[in-house]
């Protein structure tokens, strides 16, 4: 009942790692990366409806976010790019001991800026509880903490993983390039909430 | 270049070693290679095996059985509220208890009912449709379920201890707000939200890669069976639209615990964010349940007509527009709050509007109907069931897409008659009708075919017998979520009608059961292709082997069963001794690269219980977000930490 087969061509002498589109993780983290996009979107979309509703933003009565502290984050984020497209590089040309050395690198840029974060949070001039216009910021700088802490405790993961012998398989450098892409979503999506939390009440 | 002296020397060792590992092909083939790669993808024995498995066809089997366990216990919560609806001013069941009973039944059969089986049922069969061995990421596939689960257990354990959520399946603010509804109850509401949609999107991700990568050879986009076009829609609405609910109700539960103001008009929020965000995600999610039904419908129409869906390309296109379209409807439930003018106009105008794709796909399938050999067995049966009432709940749907209707109609009976002929009609039915289909597949055995006709006639008239009334009942003016309703208004009929229906309904389904039931055992053993169907799942023994293809199969048409002259062009040369897929190129289908298939773990199970903790105790205390979040995050570091530390030939995943 089964149909007899007929043998076509073989598939052994396939590769079995490839960079971008044709990696299956690299769809897996595209749909992710999908997820969190609508999820930040809609969030941006809450901020400007509630501001909608406003007749100035801040409200009345309140002051808008010092710009030290995320000014200097985001200066830092964009920074990063920097050893992160390195790694990306080394990775695609199977390059381990300067991934070993640059992973390192990120991992510490990643500990301030969460530093920073922590001063960011504390130059907000409100509390979540204040008022809808608080709870909004509160929430954005929040999904964008809980976005770059992820990111980081996986490259502290990753690198523990680079510096061992895994790390000269063909599968982990194409694991380490997808967390570089990962890497660049998660500072292309603070550029608009940057803007938002400290520049858009500032118009 | 980079590699020192002894990387190279273990890159020369391992390809060394890379020549000798064992492969199909005609020279491994047959039932050597059969016990092989039995040995190969056979998951370890006893109860840590079961929570550990990764076969697609295991959890697939867990979702679907999960899901009408679901199905069930919402559908017994439905009966009591027709028993108390029986006779005007009754006193059986008191305010408090149905709003209970009409928040879970809407809750249960939303969220851990339609959803979940239509996933379940994609989960198990669409790796076979695509000629594939499992999922893409097996082990999310596991993690997924259990999430659903435990969710489902939040929400029934909740109504066990009499804390059920008492605020409708959409939750409206302010009423869920912390002002109008102190304890907890809504918290497990909004809870068991995230732990639904955790899974749904896990699902999703899985699904759109294994549909996009995994197909068979030559299975173009443009050969691929149109159930998997309609999962492949569905994933891609889930991943746009279950975010929003999310978001929703994560601000809800921070509103509740920590005192944030989104919803709350006093300190400048708005209760209108929380039902554009709702509806955001609510109105996709009935096109979520609806689509995989039509994929379902074109299976059947196929098999059973003996021709290819007519018109395919319309099919595929109505199914994108459809998917596409209902992300601009949702405003249409938000008609009774006032909205600017032209908000009314543009979003009656889509409203109307989606009905075009919707009725090019009945078009269609009547016409393969016309042109076909109709076999009127119960799958079919179930289609035309389908037909008339998913046309009658899609008219009811055109009238109150026109606002001055809908002004009049908002939270009666009309509105509750309507979206069950459209969600029973157009889900319900053709689920039953697959779940036919494919239970010979799934289990080896055919159903009864007489139980099988009486169980459509049954549902089919008591189905009509329930809802028809309540479009009368609702014209009346019988108000929605009220738990009683007084003698002398001329609603004692229809409500009496609707109460008989229910039984009628349940009874159907008890039969369906019992026929599910009894054929497992005594159902005639079914042949690998027991209706003449035409896609890839038929081409393999019924149950499948738990490598489901003992060779991967090639492509060369939209109906491949149907096309090959007795033999079925397979490739060669994946591993038999490690567990190894074949990735294709996502729109031409060509073979591109070869992928390990991760080993049994237990690692997903252990990080959905950490989960389960991390959400549960966040109810309690804000603070269970920093703690629970840890050992998450170990659970998955473990998840993914390969288990051997030494390189191998080819990839494995540990």
């Amino acid at each position: 009942m089964i149909p007899a087969p007929r043998f076509t061509d073989s598939v052994a002498d396939l590769p079995t790692h490839k960079f971008g589109p044709s990696s299956l993780t690299w769809w897996g983290i595209i749909g992710f990366m999908v997820i969190e996009g609508a999820a930040f979107g809609l969030a941006f979309a809450a901020y400007f409806f509630l501001m909608g509703h406003e007749q100035g933003w801040p409200p009345e009565g309140r002051q808008a976010p010092d710009v030290l502290a995320g000014t200097l984050f985001t200066i830092l984020i964009l920074l990063s790019e920097i050893p992160n497209t390195m790694i990306k590089k080394a990775a695609e040309k199977r390059d381990v001991p300067a991934i070993r050395m640059l992973m390192p690198l990120l991992v510490a840029i990643g500990a301030v800026l969460l530093v920073i974060r922590g001063f960011e949070f504390n130059s907000l001039n409100c509390r979540w509880t204040d008022d809808a216009y608080s709870s909004i910021i509160w929430a954005l700088l929040l999904l964008h903490t809980t976005h770059i802490l992820t990111d980081w405790v996986d490259t502290i993961v990753l690198w523990l993983l680079m510096r061992t012998n895994l790390g000269w398989d063909g599968r982990r450098l194409v694991d380490t390039d997808e967390n570089c892409l990962y890497w660049r979503y998660v500072w292309l999506l603070w550029l608009p909430i940057y803007l938002m939390i400290y520049w858009v009440p500032r118009l | 270049m980079n590699e020192p002296p002894e990387v190279r020397e273990e890159d020369e060792r391992l390809a060394k070693e890379r020549e000798k590992l064992a492969r199909d092909g005609p020279q491994l083939k047959g039932a050597k290679l059969e016990a092989r790669l039995e040995r190969t993808w056979h998951r370890p024995p006893g109860i840590l095996g079961w929570l550990a498995t990764v076969d697609h066809k295991e959890i697939g089997r867990r979702y679907i059985v999960t899901a009408l366990l679901f199905l069930a216990a919402g559908g017994f919560l439905a009966l009591l509220m027709r028993l108390q609806l029986a006779r005007p001013d009754s006193n059986l069941i008191s305010a408090q208890r149905y709003n209970e009973l009409f928040t879970m039944h809407g809750s249960t059969m939303m969220f851990l009912f339609a959803v979940p089986v239509m996933e379940g049922v994609a989960v198990y069969i669409i790796p076979l449709m695509l000629g594939t061995r499992s999922t893409a990421f097996p082990r999310l596939n596991a993690f997924s379920y259990y999430m659903y689960l435990f969710g489902g257990l939040l929400l029934w354990g909740a109504f066990a201890l009499n804390i059920a959520p008492d605020i409708g399946w959409f939750a409206y603010t302010p009423l869920s707000g912390p002002q109008f509804s102190p304890g907890k109850r809504a918290d497990i509401w909004a809870q068991m939200i995230t732990f639904t949609e955790i899974s749904a999107l896990a699902a999703a991700v899985v699904l759109v890669c294994t549909i996009l990568k995994t197909r068979a050879p030559g299975m173009t986009l443009a050969r691929m069976p149109l159930f998997a076009w309609a999962m492949l829609v569905v994933a891609v609405m889930i991943i746009f639209s279950m975010p929003a609910v999310a978001l929703a109700s994560s601000m809800l539960i921070s509103d509740r615990l920590v005192g944030t103001q989104f919803y709350n008009s006093w300190e400048h929020g708005d209760a209108l964010l929380w039902q554009h965000l709702f509806w955001f995600f609510g109105h996709p999610e009935v096109y979520i349940i609806f689509l995989p039904a039509t994929g379902f419908v074109s299976v059947i129409v196929e098999t059973f007509c003996r021709r290819p869906v007519f018109a395919y390309p319309v099919v595929v296109l109505a199914l994108v527009s459809t998917g596409i379209l209902a992300f601009g409807l949702w405003v249409h439930h938000m008609f009774a709050t006032g909205l600017p003018r032209v908000g009314y106009s543009f979003y009656t105008a889509a409203s109307m509007t989606v009905a075009i794709p919707t009725a090019l796909q009945i078009f269609c399938w009547l016409a393969t109907m016309w042109d076909g050999r109709p076999r009127l067995q119960v799958p079919m049966l179930y289609v035309i069931g389908f037909i008339i009432t998913f046309v009658i709940g899609g008219l009811t749907g055109v009238i109150i897409a026109s606002v001055p209707l809908d002004l009049q109609l908002h939270d009666t009976y009309f509105i509750v008659a309507h979206f069950h002929y459209v969600l029973i009609g157009g889900a319900v039915f053709p689920l039953l009708g697959i779940l036919t289909y494919w239970y010979p597949k799934i289990t080896g055995r055919m159903m009864s075919d007489t139980l099988g006709k009486i169980g459509f006639w049954t549902i089919f008239l008591g189905f009509q017998l329930t809802f028809f009334p309540m479009h009368l009942s609702g014209l009346l003016g019988m108000p929605r979520r009220v738990y009683t309703y007084p003698a002398g208004l001329g609603l004692e009929l229809p409500n009496l009608l609707s109460t008989i229906g229910a039984f009628v309904v349940a009874s159907s389904v008890v039969l369906f059961v019992i026929n599910g039931l009894v054929s497992l055992y005594r159902g005639a053993i079914a042949p690998a292709n027991p209706w003449g169907a035409t896609s890839l799942e038929w081409a393999t023994s019924s149950p499948p082997p738990v490598y489901n293809f003992a060779h991967v199969p090639v492509v060369e048409s939209r109906t491949p069963l149907w096309d090959i002259a007795g033999e079925l062009p397979v490739v060669t040369g994946l591993r038999v001794d490690e567990k190894e897929i074949l990735l294709t190129t996502v729109v031409a289908a060509t073979p591109d690269l070869r992928e390990p298939v991760p080993a049994a773990s237990l690692w997903p199970f252990i990080t959905s219980i950490a989960v389960a903790i991390f959400f549960i105790a966040s109810i309690f205390s804000p603070w269970a977000v920093v703690f629970g979040a840890i050992p998450s995050a170990i659970a998955i570091i473990a998840w993914f930490w390969p288990k051997e530390m030494k390189r191998e030939p080819e990839p494995v995943i540990t």
